[in-house]
């Protein structure tokens, strides 16, 4: 694995849309990114509401270890600002999530988001166009009759390859609050949207009609006190799907016991330790991202200080529980204050499920290995990405602290460069990091398989 | 990142326990220290609350969390014995005398209001926060944020109309700001993301909003006042604020209008 003193990660690609300024365009800033189920395609969805999709090339049989590269395949607009008239409030374009559907044919297809509206789009490949009409010339024109004299049958001729997009669905008007989370079930014909306080679960093929199946919005509005943050399908089992909660619990729910399901199959909660009570508790133990592991036996939840690796089978407490970046411990006033405390960070399995990655801040992202219980920090920036360069693992000590050299103090981290959104290569060792508007692609050179 | 030009005892482990440290439920200090952070983190969170970004629609988990931390933090005082003793030196302050002045900590840059008439625009908001530093007395009343309505201060008609009530509201005040029912907890910052979702047809919370609403609902005075004590509502929470529930403690107005309601609004908030 990708750790100091084993197989090191060396950057792959470097999609950086700004070089070298600190302006960034707000539009460019990536909100999402996600592998397909082969990992040959990648994509990511931006502010703007635009989807990158990034296709890997195919490995060059010459070298040894020439691993493809990532390349961009296709660019589209997947969604508009809009602006809702009843509420008097515009409806961002960015896109939240991006969710594949298992490939069943040539093309492929995506589900991309905004906070309204899910949208299914088509993704092929066109390399053959037909010539020789008999109605129409070269470049498209109508033929004067008089001059066709013989019939010809028109014939394949390849061409260069073009990628078409096209949007086959639209899923709009089911949600009041702002979507999360989508969900691809392992029924390959069903998914689910989790907004704030709803899920709803649709039919691919049915874009006027959705179940809802999770609800928790309270008669008054005043008694709110806890929103749904993430919400994710089983694996294997489509009657199963989980979700998040504010206060930090999760939630497992089957579909065959109700059609309502309010009442979870099995609640996750870790008691709270009344002695380390305070102010922020409630706020860092918010759920920011929940996955199943690929196994579906463990869950991975991700809250502010902390990434926990749950069993199914174990309610009372998590099973694991890795620590991202508990120096921020202490500062949580300031960082409620700069509203840092809010961030929702993402997490991620490998393939194997041995090893899981989180961001942090200052462009730093964690990988905790499940078995060996060694972890290592990384940076995903500019100056320490020459692609084949190895990355250098990073450690960010307390202030006033014994510091080595290359340390970081606790102080000086850029809060502003966050890693909230990161993606693990299905079956491989090679992962897609988001700092802000750039693309991070990190490989591990020597092992790319996976242990 | 972090604020310049403030104070920051929270992270110093030699002085009382900080807020964002551990606190056993036994052992709560009324230091003056721990009470002065907490109020700080009150008044942050009370802000933090009322200002949204109105262009696009406020999220909604960060405003639960915030809720739910002014709600821990009113608890706590309600059990110190301190909440009563705030909330009664609220209603004792008419008039603010000192404007106060802005801390870095808990206030955005001062743009000024844009004039226009749009609805879509968006409302900047001036905030005057201040933390007194006398420590003798917890009963600070303190932390009002004032808006200052740019559309509203132009109209000629509403000068009017302040000038009329103003003895007759003055009164009112210190009753009012008491007589906060606590069904309006949460209200203000709730009850507007409930009026703002498309609601079937025939709803009929909106059919009871319209049946209640008394006739002070035509009276200039009242709606300006509505409006003003919740810049960040937009069109259709006019009809939110108008609700008997709100009518009453928003229908004052003083030549401290604007503190006063600030003051209501923070008590329907926080109790």
């Amino acid at each position: 694995m990708g750790e100091d003193t084993d197989a090191p990660l060396t950057p792959l690609n470097h999609r950086g849309f700004l070089p070298d300024h600190n302006y960034v365009t707000e539009a460019d800033i990536i909100s999402t990114v996600e592998f397909n189920h082969t990992g040959e395609l990648l994509a990511t969805g931006d502010k703007g509401g635009r989807v990158v999709i990034f296709q890997r090339e195919p490995e060059s049989k010459n070298e040894l270890f020439s691993q493809g590269e990532y390349n961009v395949y296709s660019t589209f607009q997947s969604h508009e600002p809009e602006f809702d008239y009843l509420k008097s409030l515009e409806i961002e374009e960015k896109i939240n999530k991006i969710r594949w559907l298992p490939q069943q044919n040539a093309a492929h297809f995506l589900l991309s988001t905004n906070d309204k509206t899910i949208k299914l789009w088509k993704v092929s490949e066109r390399d053959k166009r037909p010539e020789g009409y008999n109605l129409k010339d070269e470049e498209g024109r109508i033929k004067d009759l008089s001059t066709v004299t013989s019939l010809q049958v028109p014939v394949l001729k390849p061409m260069d390859l073009m990628v078409e997009v096209s949007p086959r669905r639209l899923f709009a008007n089911a949600h009041t609050y702002h979507v999360n989370s989508i969900s691809v079930n392992s029924d390959y014909q069903t998914y689910m949207s989790a907004d704030d306080l709803r899920i709803n679960l649709w039919h691919l093929d049915i874009t006027d009609r959705s179940f809802n199946i999770v609800d928790i919005k309270p008669v008054n509005m005043e008694d709110l006190t806890e929103v749904i943050t993430a919400a994710e399908f089983h694996p294997h089992h489509c009657n199963l799907f989980v979700y998040s909660s504010s206060k930090g619990t999760l939630r497992l729910c089957d579909m065959r016991e109700a059609a309502l399901c309010d009442k979870h199959s099995k609640l996750f909660e870790e008691p709270e330790d009344p002695s380390s009570r305070s102010f922020f508790s409630e706020i860092i133990s918010s759920v920011s991202d929940v996955k199943f592991s690929h196994s579906g036996r463990y869950l991975l939840t991700r809250d502010y200080l902390t990434a926990k690796v749950w069993d199914l089978n174990m309610e009372s407490k998590p099973l694991e529980t890795y620590q991202v970046h508990d120096y921020l411990r202490s500062k949580l006033c300031s960082l409620y204050e700069n509203d840092c405390i809010f961030d929702k960070f993402e997490c991620a399995w490998n393939g194997s499920d041995s090893v899981i990655m989180t961001g942090a801040y200052n462009n730093f992202f964690r990988m905790f290995d499940r078995n060996t219980k060694r972890d290592v920090t990384l940076e995903a920036s500019r100056e320490s990405s020459k692609p084949r360069a190895v990355l250098k693992p990073r450690r960010v000590c307390a202030a006033g602290g014994k510091r080595r050299k290359d340390d970081i103090s606790v102080d000086s981290l850029d809060f502003t460069k966050k890693i909230l959104h990161t993606a693990w290569h299905p079956t491989e060792n090679i992962i897609a990091i988001a700092a802000t508007n750039n693309l991070y692609i990190f490989q591990d050179k020597l092992n790319s398989e996976m242990h | 990142m972090f604020a310049k030009g403030t104070k920051r005892k929270f992270s110093d482990p030699g002085e009382e326990p900080a807020l964002g440290a551990e606190l056993g439920p036994v052992v709560r200090p009324l230091s003056s220290t721990y009470s002065l952070q907490r109020q700080s983190l009150l008044d942050m969170s009370l802000i933090k609350l009322q200002l949204c970004h109105m262009l696009v629609e406020p999220n909604l988990c960060r405003s639960v969390l915030i809720a739910n931390t002014v709600r821990q933090i009113q608890e706590e005082m309600t059990q110190d014995g301190t909440w009563q003793i705030m909330t009664q030196a609220l209603a004792a302050a008419q008039c603010p005398a000192d404007r106060l002045v802005a801390t870095e900590v808990l206030c955005r840059p001062s743009e000024a209001l844009a004039a226009a008439q749009k609805e879509e625009e968006e409302e900047e908001v001036v905030v005057a926060a201040a933390m007194e530093e006398d420590v003798d007395s917890e009963a600070n009343p303190l932390s009002s944020s004032s808006f200052l309505p740019a559309p509203f201060g132009a109209e000629p008609g509403w000068e009017d109309e302040e000038d009329d009530s103003e003895d007759e509201d003055s009164e009112e005040c210190p009753s009012d700001a008491e007589d906060v029912p606590d069904s309006r907890r949460g209200d203000q910052v709730f009850g507007t993301f409930e009026i703002k979702h498309p609601a079937p047809p025939p709803d009929p919370a909106l059919e009871e909003l319209f049946s209640d609403v008394d006739p002070s609902y035509y009276d200039l005075d009242t709606v300006l006042t509505g409006m003003q004590s919740t810049p960040k509502m937009g069109p259709y929470d006019l009809l939110d604020s108008l609700s008997p529930h709100a009518a009453p403690a928003l229908s004052t107005g003083t030549s401290c209008r604007s503190d006063l309601n600030e003051l209501d609004h923070i008590m329907e908030i926080i109790s």
